[in-house]
């Protein structure tokens, strides 16, 4: 599939909402802790700075509970920070920051709406209905539900339903796109393939991307850097621990060597035992398996 | 998300090992008529079992399209001929029980009239121009004060539930005068408004109102969150995300309050007509009673039991509307 795709990089074409252009994200000292039950407070996340470029995609991998979600809802202006600020294009963030998209980590379709309409919601307000429903229909055939527009969320896979929330997302056409695990729920395949459509539209629109994922293979398919979040030992709160500039241009190989060892660096990073592959040497070529 | 994003893709989706296969294997599923033939139909065909793509969707959907739950398949129990007769039986079982027991003799018709007894004081009233009036009159104040309670329970129970301030401000109040049982408010409201339309309609006003208050109020406090913050995120404000996230979420509960409110408004119909009227069907009842008609008796209270079933009917039409268009 990677063979096959052309770049089309060239500018907007006609029909597309108002381009946004892609817009700088810069963390901080990005901190938040919640109230815990007993009344105390429990740091999440701690100290975050992170520069991100106009136009680059940025992959966050982190255990599961370490605050992925939260950072991603502190940049989309859905949750503020207890320290630290956030600024998109040097402005600060506010609260539902219009300049961003969110794929939120469930799909949070509205049940009583049709896929389609689903969609729709994501278009940029003041989108001429004409332009709106031609550009929710090429989002729901690139993400596959073409035949499944009139369908009500609950008549559809959890991963198609996943599948429509990336493309309202999309529709956004925002200058910040914040993807929580936006192929979590989907098979290999189709993983993969939405993988590809992801870097097309990146590649046809470049905005800011900032993705959390859980696949250490997908991060080196589709980021320009791969930011590790964790907690420092006994340290209470996250932080970034690793980043990793992914070399290369994409589509990448998946199957190059030099990912490999990266690979092999992140899951070290993520304290996950590579199986026999000593550490430091070329690490196998083979793709371990979501959820490890 | 422009053009060249999409016919990239496209062309690529053609390009695929599976992409052709769909339309293929697309044919034997519509003959076969159950979506689990599909699976078994990629087998023949020379194709992994599981493509797991978006191509073997489409064929998927048109079973349902095609094959889909036919009026045939249907259970017994949810067709509209089987519901009916269902529903009729216990009324004409008791019907036939009544009939017997009162011509049985067994129970003075001091106590039980028989149905035809019932009958003639119907056709009694009737010819006098009564029964029509009675009628007419309650519907017409459970209605009016239904209609009024409804709508001011509705608009209570927005500014409560949607905004704090106004949960903190009125909810504390309303909840004190939810508290006073319905007919300590008789005498207030005859003194204030005389024994005339008004005291009745408002009576049942207060008594349609706090059920469409309460749960309206609370359905909109419990508007799932994740769907209001994406509907926030994706810049809904106000009375947008009003119409789009929250009136959506709550029209099932909007139209079971307005279903439960009805049945309160006969309630208080009764309770207000009862105590001071000189028509409707409550003062009927009333004055049977002082007259010793229990003919009568009879005759208001199927006659109650019957317009309550109608009009708690035509608004389960409406429940019934709402839940296929929002549910
Ligand atoms: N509103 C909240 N109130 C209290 N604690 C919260 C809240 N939101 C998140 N947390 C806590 O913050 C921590 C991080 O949550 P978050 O959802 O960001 O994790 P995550 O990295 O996205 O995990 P996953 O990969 O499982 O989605 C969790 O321990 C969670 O309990
Ligand atoms: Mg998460």
């Amino acid at each position: 599939m990677a063979t096959a795709r052309t770049a089309p990089a060239g500018p907007a074409s006609a029909g597309a909402a108002t381009a946004a252009p892609a817009a700088p994200v810069a963390l901080r000292g990005v901190g938040r802790a919640f109230t815990a039950p007993d009344g105390g407070t429990r740091d999440v996340l701690r100290g975050v700075d992170l520069d991100v470029a106009a136009g680059e995609i940025v992959a966050i991998l982190g255990p599961s509970g370490c605050g992925k979600s939260t950072l991603l809802r502190i940049v989309a202006g859905l949750d503020h920070p207890t320290s630290g600020e956030v600024a998109i294009d040097e402005a600060p963030v506010r609260p539902y920051d219009v300049r961003c998209a969110v794929g939120f980590q469930e799909p949070r379709l509205l049940p009583w709406r049709s896929i389609e309409k689903n969609v729709a919601l994501g278009l940029p307000r003041g989108t001429a209905r004409r332009d709106g429903r031609a550009q929710v229909a090429r989002l729901l055939e690139l993400v596959g539900l073409a035949e499944f527009a009139g369908h009500r969320p609950h008549e559809v896979s959890g991963g198609m339903a996943q599948r429509a929330s990336l493309a309202r997302a999309l529709a956004r056409n925002p200058e910040v796109l914040l993807l929580d695990e936006p192929f979590g729920a989907l098979d290999a395949l189709t993983r993969l393939k939405m993988q590809d459509l992801l870097l097309d539209v990146h590649a046809a629109e470049p905005t800011t991307v900032l993705l959390v994922t859980h696949d250490v293979d997908e991060a080196l398919q589709l980021a320009d850097r791969i930011v590790l979040l964790g907690t420092d030992g006994d340290e209470p709160g996250a932080g970034i621990r690793q980043t990793v500039v992914v070399p290369g241009h994409r589509p990448r190989d998946r199957g190059s060597a030099e990912l490999a060892e990266l690979r092999g660096r992140l899951l070290d990073g993520l304290g996950i035992d590579r199986h026999g592959a000593a550490r430091g040497i070329q690490a196998t070529t083979t793709i371990p398996h979501y959820p490890y | 998300m422009t053009t060249d994003a999409a016919k990239t893709t496209d062309t690529e989706r053609s390009g695929l090992p599976d992409g052709s296969v769909g339309s293929a294997f697309a044919a034997p599923v519509a003959v076969g008529g159950r979506p689990v033939a599909a699976a078994d139909a990629t087998g023949p065909v020379g194709v992994d079992a599981r493509p797991s793509g978006d191509e073997e969707r489409p064929a998927a959907a048109s079973v349902i399209r095609r094959g889909g739950p036919g009026r045939d398949r249907r259970a017994l129990t949810s067709r509209r001929w089987f519901r009916i007769v269902g529903g009729a039986l216990i009324p004409l079982a008791l019907l036939a029980a009544w009939q017997v027991v009162s011509t049985s003799g067994a129970v003075p018709v001091s106590q039980l009239p028989s149905p035809e007894m019932v009958w003639l004081a119907a056709v009694d009233l009737a010819e006098r121009g009564l029964l029509g009036l009675y009628v007419a009159i309650s519907t017409q104040r459970v209605f009016i004060g239904f209609a009024f309670g409804a709508l001011f329970g509705l608009l209570a129970g927005a500014v409560v539930g949607l905004s704090r301030l106004g949960d903190v401000l009125f909810s504390p109040t309303l909840g004190a005068v939810r508290a006073v049982p319905s007919l300590a408010w008789v005498p207030l409201l005859i003194l204030w408004f005389g024994i005339g339309e008004d005291s009745k309609v408002i009576l049942i006003s207060i008594g349609a109102f706090f059920p469409v208050y309460t749960i309206v109020a609370a359905s909109l406090r419990h508007v799932d969150r994740r769907l209001l913050e994406a509907g926030r995120a994706f810049g809904l404000r106000g009375a947008t995300l009003f119409a789009t996230v929250q009136l959506p979420a709550v029209v099932p509960s909007v139209i079971a309050a307005l279903r439960l409110a009805l049945a309160q408004a006969w309630l208080f119909l009764v309770a207000a007509e009862l105590i001071a009227s000189s028509m409707g069907l409550g003062f009927l009842l009333s004055d049977s009673g002082n007259t010793g008609r229990i003919d009568r008796i009879f005759l208001a209270i199927i006659l109650l039991a019957v317009l309550g079933k109608l009009s708690d009917a035509l608004v389960g039409l409406l429940e019934r509307w709402a839940v296929r268009r929002w549910a």
